[in-house]
Order: structure tokens, then sequence, then C-alpha cells
């Protein structure tokens, strides 16, 4: 028989319809997958006993011919997700011991469908960070490794922040992950492990039960194998929600039927200031090859003008520490988590939040509180607040020229463990080509390109209109097929 | 702009930290003050774009809220709601005793 684990998500719904296997043979198949990557250590949490009770109530249903959308596949879920009983730790140590009595929207949307839930995945510490380093259970590595000069082994991170997620569909542990996006914490890391990475447009998927970071940029998406898994998964996470204010209350598309393979007249603006000083050849190849593509499949590539991009940092670094400083004020050491006593009730306050956040959680808490103090307020948010309206206004008038626009989805291939960590800055430079399209709230994929000259994956990035994620899966699937099948990483050899 | 910003020193840093209310021991302050004059410098950068006239942008949604009517359509599970605090007693958060 086939190795199970190395489907995708439509050949495995396929396998279990045509009864070729059980979704308890699968599940098991992935129980222990997820275990033999434990050196990875890309789960926090593992619930092989729910996703066995859920495999068998999926074969009950496929032997019933009542079977849902994504029946009996084995998923990993990000551990910013809220889950019915099972610890829920946002990477943070100030979320010790931490079981939700309630289940998020998205994680509800998914078990409603038939998914199975592997266990709860490694992250950075509340989704801050671009390496899966922060996280307070130790980094995630990557399935891709390097080699140094010497010819010997580099571990290389799998990005961040939905670094776990990343490294189990890669690895095959994960049939699919969901993932989160604030910056580009579900494109990026799709990028670096070779896989696919979907951020909707803000609104399309619910926050509810989400653990917040920057809740103007916050959204869920699904990472996956295939750009036909990114739909099916995309079409069970979407949908109105009364619970969160920002849902949009708009149907969800047919996003499968979207993938015609058609993409002729269709214009593919180039957004020139994305050609950075001292980018990489190998990123400037994969993306003129990336053009090569859409072109032979008889699309215009059409030169446009972002002309605030440069600025898309500077101010992602105003706006989502702000916010992430009001977020994380309810992390107390009261209703839930760490507790740190002290004599008195502020100083218990302190020494919760001084040992339960880390260093990197910490220093975005005080630069967001210190642009939100008085006197500096004006001066940093507001002003912050205001080039994120040009940046929105660059992409409106793009999409005048054109109807999505190409780019790479981040400046460099997968890095070594400890490389950047000590200059923010520095780490905060592989957002570059995803945070414009957070800041403007408009839904972004990485779609893998093939291999870098390192022998690394390339991702490259389509951005579409507001809630057109259909033209989205449309070109990113033209790409998949021109790309060819991709290379398992040297984990799975 | 630059004017009404100030070089974060120790002792902003100390103060940063207690309004955040983190505790951050007095050895990592001149460091930490630091790092975020790096961060501070680095964003200074906005001050070149012209944003005069500009409305700023605090949601991406071009909606107005939704309303509800305003009536209960949760709660009455007081076990669950305090399930997870270190110190509950009878459904009460319990916190270190604020007043003398």
């Amino acid at each position: 028989m086939t190795n199970l684990t190395h489907l995708s998500m439509s050949e495995a719904l396929a396998g279990l319809k045509a009864k070729d296997f059980t979704a308890l043979e699968l599940t098991n198949a992935y129980i222990a997958a997820v275990e033999a990557a434990r050196p990875l250590n890309a789960f926090i949490t593992e619930t092989p006993d729910i996703a066995l009770e859920q495999a068998k109530a999926s074969d009950a249903r496929y032997a019933a011919g009542t079977n849902l959308p994504l029946d009996g596949m084995p998923l990993g879920i990000k551990d910013l997700f809220c889950t019915k009983g099972v610890l829920t730790t946002a990477a943070s140590h100030i979320l010790d011991g931490f079981k939700p009595e309630y289940e998020s929207t998205i994680t509800e949307n998914l078990f409603r469908d038939g998914a199975v839930m592997l266990g709860k995945l490694n992250l950075d510490e509340f989704a801050m960070g671009s390496a899966n380093i922060t996280s307070y259970y130790g980094p995630v590595l990557n399935p891709w490794t390097g080699k140094d000069p010497a010819g010997a082994d580099r571990k290389l991170v799998p990005g961040g922040s939905s670094g776990g997620s990343a490294a189990s569909v890669s690895g095959r542990f994960a049939i699919a992950a969901t993932g989160t996006d604030t910056g580009g914490s579900i494109r990026q890391p799709a990028s670096f492990t070779g896989i696919v990475g979907l951020k909707p447009t803000y609104g399309r998927c619910s926050r509810w039960g989400t653990i917040a970071f920057a809740s103007s940029l916050d959204q869920a998406g699904p990472m996956t194998r295939t750009v036909r898994d990114a739909a099916l998964m995309l079409q069970s996470m979407a949908g109105f929600d009364p619970k969160d204010s920002t849902s949009v209350d708009m149907k969800v598309p047919d996003l499968l039927a979207a993938m015609t393979g058609d993409i002729r007249g269709l214009r593919v603006g180039i957004p020139k200031e994305y050609r950075v000083d001292g980018m990489p050849v190998e990123i400037e190849r994969v993306w003129s090859q990336g053009i090569e593509w859409l072109k032979a499949a008889g699309a215009t590539p059409v030169e446009v003008s972002l002309p605030h991009t440069k600025y898309a940092l500077a101010t992602y670094y105003v706006v989502a520490p702000a916010e992430c400083s009001s977020n994380l004020a309810r992390y107390d050491g009261v209703r839930f988590g760490l507790r740190v006593e002290g004599k008195d009730l502020a100083e218990m306050y302190e020494n919760t939040r001084g040992e339960g956040f880390g260093k990197e959680v910490r220093r975005r808490i005080l630069i967001g509180t210190y642009v939100l103090s008085a006197g500096y307020y004006d001066a940093y948010y507001l002003k912050a607040q205001k080039v994120r309206a040009r940046i929105a206004e660059d992409f409106t008038k793009a999409f005048e020229q054109c109807d999505i626009l190409l780019t790479p989805t981040a400046p460099s291939t997968a890095f070594a463990i400890g490389e950047k960590q000590d200059d923010p800055i520095a780490m905060y430079l592989n957002d570059v080509f995803t945070v414009p399209a957070s800041l403007a709230g408009l839904p972004g994929m990485s779609v893998p390109a093939g291999l870098a000259s390192d022998g690394l994956p390339l991702g490259l990035q389509l951005i579409g209109r507001p809630f057109d994620e259909e033209t989205l899966l449309r070109v990113a699937d033209v790409i998949e097929k021109a790309a060819g099948p991709q290379p398992l990483p040297p984990y799975c050899r | 702009m630059s004017q009404d910003k100030a070089t974060l020193d120790a002792k902003t840093v100390a103060k940063i930290a207690h309004l955040a209310r983190i505790k951050v021991p007095a050895e990592e302050q001149e460091h930490l003050a630091g790092e975020l004059n790096k961060l501070l410098d680095w964003v200074e950068q906005l001050g070149e774009v012209d944003t005069d006239g500009v409305e700023p942008m605090t949601s991406v949604a071009a909606q107005t809220l939704r309303r509800r009517p305003d009536i209960v359509n949760d709660g009455g599970y007081p076990d669950k709601v305090v399930s997870n605090a270190t110190d509950a007693t009878e459904h009460f958060f319990s916190v270190p005793k604020v007043v003398e």
C-alpha cells in the first residue's frame, strides 16, 4: 500500500470514499508519524486519544454514506486556537495549565466538517516571531536541512510564527494544519518549508476563540501541501460568525470551482518596489520564473507601483505592538494561567507578567505601551495609522491596473537556528514582503516555486483584491502545475 | 515631529514596565533601553511620509460595527468561568489583599 502520510488531503479523501483504507488506518499512520517526529519539536501537546475517537466516528459516517467534507483528515492545530478541554498555551509560560472551556470557531468549523485533531502545534510565543525560536517550549526544527561549508547538516528554522504547522505539513506528520497570520506568519513559514499557505482577507475567518495578538491584523488560514487542499480547508474554516464583530457577513464562494486553470487575459501586477536592494539573485530568479509561468498560461504581467512599501515594516512595528500591549493586558495571574505571588495585587501582576512573558513578547508589550502613552501617542501610533492608510491606498490604486499581484514570499530561504537572533530588526525584515498585504487586510498566499541553489524551498506570493480568494487560488493552481511536483524534505527521504 | 520624542533611558524603561505591569529586573533595564531606542530610531522613518489630511486607519473593514439586541444570550455557568483560575473559591476570583 502507498505511504498513507504522503497523500494530499484530496487524495486521502478520495481513498476514504473508495474504501482503499479507513480513517482509523490513516489516523494511526499519522499518530505514528507524530511520535517519530518528536525530535523536530513541532507539537506542544499530542492528542492521539481524541484523534482515534474522531477517526472512528469518521469511519462510521463513511460506512453510513453520511461523510463530511473533511471527514477523517488528521490535522495539526496551531496552539493559538482554543480547544475545549485541551491545553492551550500560545507557546507562553503565562498560559501554564490553561484548558479552555470553549472551542474556537475555526476548530469548531473544522470538526463540524469531520476533521481529526492530532494535537496542538508549537509556534512563536503569542505568534510573535518569524523563526519559531521564541516559544517557551523551545524551537521547532525545519524538516529541510542545509549543509555548512564543511558538508555537515545545518539545522534550520521553519519560519514563524506558524513554525510547528509548517514543519508538520512539510514533514508529512499532519495532512494539513491551521495557521494564523498577523504580518506573514502563515506565508513566510510556508515558503521556508515548501508548502502552501493562505492568509484570507481580514474578516473572512472568525477570530473568536483564537488567542489575540494584534486584532486589526490577525487572520487564520490553511497550511497545506497542495493548492487544492488549501481551497478545501479554507472552505470549512471561513464563514460569518456573529461572535466576532469584524467577521464579514458574506457568503463564501465555491473555492474549488474557482480553480479553472484558465488565467488567460488576467493582469498580473509586478510591484517594482519589491525589488529591494541587496535581494539575493535566487529570489529574483524565482520571481522571474513565476512571471514566465503566468505569461505562458496567457496572463499579462503589468508593472505597478506601491510607493509606500518601504514604510510597511516600521508601520507594522508600531501598530502590532500597540495592539498587543492592549490585548495581552488580560494575562494578570487572576483568571487563568500562571500566577506568581507578590506582597500585594500590583506586585502579583508584575511578578506574574515578568516571569510569564518571554523576551520578545516583553519587548513588544513595552514598545506598545510606550507608543500609546501620553505624549507619544500622536507622534508614533497616530502617525503609523496614517501611513497604514497610505499603504492600503497604494494597493487600491494598483488594483485599478491589475487583478492580482505576484511577489516573492520571503527575502531568503530558511536560515540556521541562532542566526539573526541578536538583532530584532534583522529578524523583522523576514516579513518585508508579507507585512504590506497584512496592513491592507488583503488575501495573500504562498505557493512553492521550487528550490533555490542552496537546495532549500522558496515560495511565490500572490496578493489579491479584498475577498477575492478565488482569483488567488486560480492563479496559485496554475503556478503549482507549472512548478511541477516538489521534492520531499530530507527528513522524509 | 522628532522634537516630541525623547530618548529612552533606564528610568523610562522602569516607568513603562510599571505601566505595563511587567517586572523588569534593574540589571536588564539599561540593555532594554538600548534595544527599544534602536526600534524607535528605526520607526522614525515614518516621519518622511506625507500624511497631511490622511485619516488614521483603525480597521481594514470599511464597515460599521454590527449591533444586536441588548439581551443576555450566554452565561449561567460560573463553574466554567472560574475553572482556570489559580485561586477561586465559591465562584470568586481571589486576589491578594488590596485595601489595608
